[in-house]
């Protein structure tokens, strides 16, 4: 076969499908992803002793166990006790919950880091913990944890390819069925990995952008972010 | 108003942190309009003093009141005395991703819950207090330490305190930075903003105090105004620690 004819009318086309359910993969965990890592970090840092607790086991439990398993669990293991998931909803449950408990690690790390005077200051005017906490101590946070939190996304692009493992044809299965179809390996997984490249790159090049709009002027994260 | 009005009562305020007892039992009278300044050495107590007035450090016994209502053991409460009772700190702890402006504002729209176009416009008068209205759209790590220091007055002031706690204003600020911190205290003290002032600056004690407490060891050790404590010869444990300080300067 022609190799112009293999490339664009045979893997181009199939990558194509692939990288749309791959964009929809990241995209319905990304989002939640975020939020839960927010609402975990704040949960340890600032919850009660049995939340703190219960979001430190949250995060101990994911950190110490294979994503591919967790993805077997939620899509072979759950329909045993009578919870059925999609092969996708699978995906995208085992994705959140991954990426939020990463997540939670760099905010947590984020959150240390803000001077104990920002909370001090905020309850001397009379507002209450929470409200200091959403107001003050997070917005900073969150801008703190963008290069750990970028990273952590880029890792989200990358094993989104481990839903192929529960039958979803996201990009890394869209090549893999086309190489073993028309025994072209080689050709095949090289353009997948073009694609995540492009992927990473262009995440890499908005985080750059995102870190220079939320630099804070006059610190020397500011100064830095300029030079980039 | 009646201006021998106490504002704020402080009875027998003890803390200790583990064995170290660092309030023995201090009390006061705050009356409206009154500035109050306690100097003494490092370690005795006097910014944990202040901090137990707000309750951000909850003392171990004693009471404190606002305009006769009591502010220990206030339970949620105390967000409103909080309000009530300004504080400026040593370190100005300006919330450093807000602007001027927006630092001023921030308590005022998420405490007080007031319309974004008020807040701004309350922000504003208070930033002209201080001198501070062409800075408002500055970041705090743009600001030098006097003019960070005159923002986090003016945060204080927006919320339309009864009393204002001053921490050490002027500690982390060199003699040129102080002097403006200084002006903008004094302002306020002649305007009858009620102020309480941890204070080394025996300069500003002598023109502005209506009273000075000299503590010592977690205690007011002496008390009155600062002509009596610096001239009266009952009075010798301030003008000890005074002339310390004067003959470490000369050193």
């Amino acid at each position: 076969m022609d190799q112009a004819v293999f490339l664009f009318e045979i893997l181009l086309p199939a990558l194509m499908q692939g990288l749309v359910v791959t964009l929809q993969l990241i995209a319905c965990s990304a989002p939640f992803g975020l939020a839960l890592g927010i609402a975990v970090a704040v949960g340890r840092q600032y919850g009660n002793p049995v939340v703190s607790w219960l979001c430190k086991t949250f995060v101990f439990l994911i950190k110490g166990t294979p994503l591919l398993l967790l993805l077997f669990i939620l899509y072979f293991g759950l329909p045993s006790i009578g919870i059925t998931f999609t092969a996708f909803v699978a995906s995208v449950v085992g994705f959140i919950l991954c990426n939020g408990a990463y997540n939670a690690e760099y905010i947590r790390g984020a959150l240390i880091s803000i001077k104990d005077g920002q909370m001090v200051a905020a309850q001397a005017l009379g507002m209450t913990r929470w409200q200091a906490i959403r107001s003050v101590i997070l917005p900073q946070a969150l801008c703190r944890a963008i290069p750990g939190l970028s990273n952590e996304f880029i890792y989200l692009i990358k094993y989104s390819s481990l839903a192929y493992m529960i039958t979803v044809i996201e990009l890394s299965g869209a090549g893999k069925l086309v190489a073993t179809k028309y025994f072209t390996y080689t050709e095949s997984f090289a353009a997948v990995g073009i694609v995540y490249l492009v992927l990473v790159s262009i995440t890499t090049v908005a985080v750059n952008i995102l870190e220079k709009r939320v630099a804070v002027p006059g610190t020397t994260r500011a100064t830095a972010a300029a030079q980039l | 108003m009646n201006s021998n009005n106490v504002v704020l009562k402080v009875e027998d305020i003890r803390k200790s942190f583990g064995e170290n007892e660092v309030l023995r039992g201090v009390s006061f009278d705050v009356r409206r309009g009154e500035t109050k300044v306690f100097i003494g050495p490092s370690g005795t107590g006097k910014s944990t003093l202040l901090r137990c007035i707000n309750q951000l450090t909850p003392p171990d016994r004693g009471k404190v009141w606002l305009d006769g209502e009591e502010v220990t053991n206030s339970g949620a409460r105390i967000n409103y005395f909080r309000q009530k009772i300004g504080m400026v700190f040593q370190n100005f702890f300006l919330f450093d991703h807000l602007t001027a402006l927006k630092n001023v504002e921030l308590a005022l729209l998420k405490v007080r819950g007031m319309g974004k176009a008020e807040a701004r416009e309350k922000a504003l008068t208070e930033l002209r207090q201080v001198g501070m209205e062409d800075w408002a759209d500055h970041y705090p790590a743009e600001l030098s330490g006097g003019q960070a220091q005159r923002v986090s007055i003016a945060r204080a002031l927006a919320m339309d305190p009864d009393v204002i706690l001053f921490d050490e204003p002027t500690s982390a600020l060199d003699p040129e930075l102080t002097r403006e911190v200084l002006e903008v205290m004094k302002k306020l003290a002649r305007e009858g903003m009620t102020m309480l002032v941890v204070t080394h600056e025996m300069g500003f004690a002598c023109s502005v105090a209506n009273e000075v407490l000299f503590m010592e060891n977690g205690v007011v050790a002496e008390q009155g105004s600062p002509d009596l404590l610096l001239h009266d010869p009952r009075f010798t444990r301030m003008k000890d620690f005074i002339g310390r300080i004067d003959s470490r300067m000369e050193d």
